[in-house]
């Protein structure tokens, strides 16, 4: 059996899990990883998608969407720090729905703006393309 | 001396006033355990959230590539004051004690030759700020219909904060709000959260910490953080205030209350001693009358 790390996992609003497991497999910017105990010292920015957690025990909530935010993996623990965080069981596709409209939204600003530089609309882009990989993902 | 009838409806309407403000201190006091709880729970998100940039700022420290939100636009001759009031009054000194604070800010920076502008949070704040600094106003953020603070409002003022941070219309922006430290103590606060600050004199005893793996980049992670942090800022900020708000308006009914009773204490005696020398005179009429025959 792997060794256990302390996961905390805290919105802006609450504190949604703090709980001792194996491994934390987190939707990365760069692409999904899964850090386990004394991995090495990394904090990396979240997009949306779901956040998996192994070896919490029976009964514990194993899998949570989150729409953003950072985590930091600091060996014997992994904190990640989510803009927005739900269980994937009280996901709906309502509730998709409403985050992509948001996210098209604030794409779409990003593209009015014309001033702006082009990195603004991207990650609006790909913060859009993300939720709705993410949204078929889940719901299938 | 007023008649009897006057103070007959002086006690029943202090009365009534008194059984309003007893109400309104029980609603404040409950209202006051959810802000508390609010703020409670949005501790370990701040904290993590300092923390974490606290370190990064020292991973990139000084360097030219710095962000500006961290490294500021290399003035300061622009002040953002962005002000979190209440929407409601009779809470006390809550307000007011905010509005002092800012003013003193606003005519020492005014002393220092520098440009203010003024951000209010809150009805009441707005109120009294118009009276002097009408001029300086450059926008308001209207809470009245919120029921629940939630992190979207301080992420809307965080990113109005932020469009006109970038359009380059201010270089130091400081939120204004009252930090709750118990029922009967809230004490005005003023932060600087652009460009961002850290207690550096704290942290610096503790170790370092790891060193970090950034990905994908410090800087990228840094640009993603910052206008968390500012949000992070000024969501605790709000959470603070509606405590102090919650507490600073219980405290203050308690007093109305107390006091409206020693009032109706004050004038039932009043209302005795009228009633008795009414009493005293009657006799004193009738007895003189049959003393006469």
């Amino acid at each position: 059996m792997a060794a256990k790390m302390q996961f905390d996992l805290v919105s802006p609003e609450r504190r949604l899990a703090s709980l001792e497991v194996e491994a934390v497999q987190i939707p990365g910017t760069d692409g999904d990883m899964t850090a386990m105990a004394d991995h090495a010292p990394m904090i990396t920015t979240l997009r949306p998608g779901v956040l998996r957690v192994d070896g919490a025990g029976s009964g514990a909530e194993t899998a949570y969407f989150v729409t953003g935010g950072f985590a930091d993996v600091a060996g014997p623990s992994v904190t990640v720090l989510a803009e927005r965080a739900l269980p994937v069981s009280e996901v709906t596709a309502e509730i998709m729905d409403g985050f992509i409209a948001e996210a098209r939204a604030a794409h779409d600003k990003a593209r009015a703006a014309s001033d702006a530089p082009d990195t603004a609309a991207d990650a609006a882009a790909k913060l859009l393309a993300d939720m709705e990989a993410a949204k078929g993902h889940m719901l299938g | 001396m007023p008649n009897l009838k006057d103070l007959k409806n002086r006690i029943a309407s202090v009365k009534s006033t008194r059984k309003i403000t007893k109400a309104m201190q029980m609603v404040a006091a409950a209202k006051l355990r959810r802000a508390q709880d609010a703020a409670e729970m949005a501790r370990p998100y701040a904290e993590k959230m300092e923390a974490v940039m606290s370190g990064l700022a020292r991973a990139v420290g000084d360097s030219e590539g710095a962000p500006r939100l961290l490294a500021g636009t290399g003035k300061s001759d622009v002040h953002l004051l962005v002000v979190m009031t209440a929407e409601r009054g009779l809470c006390g000194g809550f307000n007011s004690s905010i509005v002092k604070l800012a003013r003193t800010r606003i005519s020492e920076l005014l002393r220092d030759g520098k440009t203010v502008k003024i951000l209010t949070v809150g009805k009441k704040g707005r109120e009294q700020l118009k009276r002097d600094h009408a001029d300086k106003f450059v926008g308001h953020v209207d809470l009245s219909e919120v029921k629940r603070l939630g992190y979207a409002d301080a992420a809307g003022i965080a990113s109005d904060v932020l469009g006109r941070f970038d359009a380059g219309e201010f270089d130091v922006a400081t939120i204004f709000f009252n930090r709750f430290q118990s029922v009967i103590s809230q004490i005005p606060t003023a932060t600087q959260v652009i460009p961002a600050q850290f207690d550096t004199a704290e942290d610096a005893g503790e170790d370092t910490g790891p060193l970090y793996d950034y990905e994908p980049s410090e800087e990228a992670v840094l640009e993603d953080l910052l206008p968390r942090g500012v949000a992070t800022q000024i969501f605790t900020a709000l959470l603070e205030n509606a405590a102090s708000e919650q507490g600073a308006r219980m405290s203050a009914m308690d007093n109305a209350t107390r006091n409206a009773g020693d009032m109706i204490e004050r004038l039932t005696i009043e209302y005795n001693r009228s009633r008795q020398a009414v009493i005293t005179n009657e006799l004193i009429e009738i007895i003189s009358g049959a003393e006469a025959l």
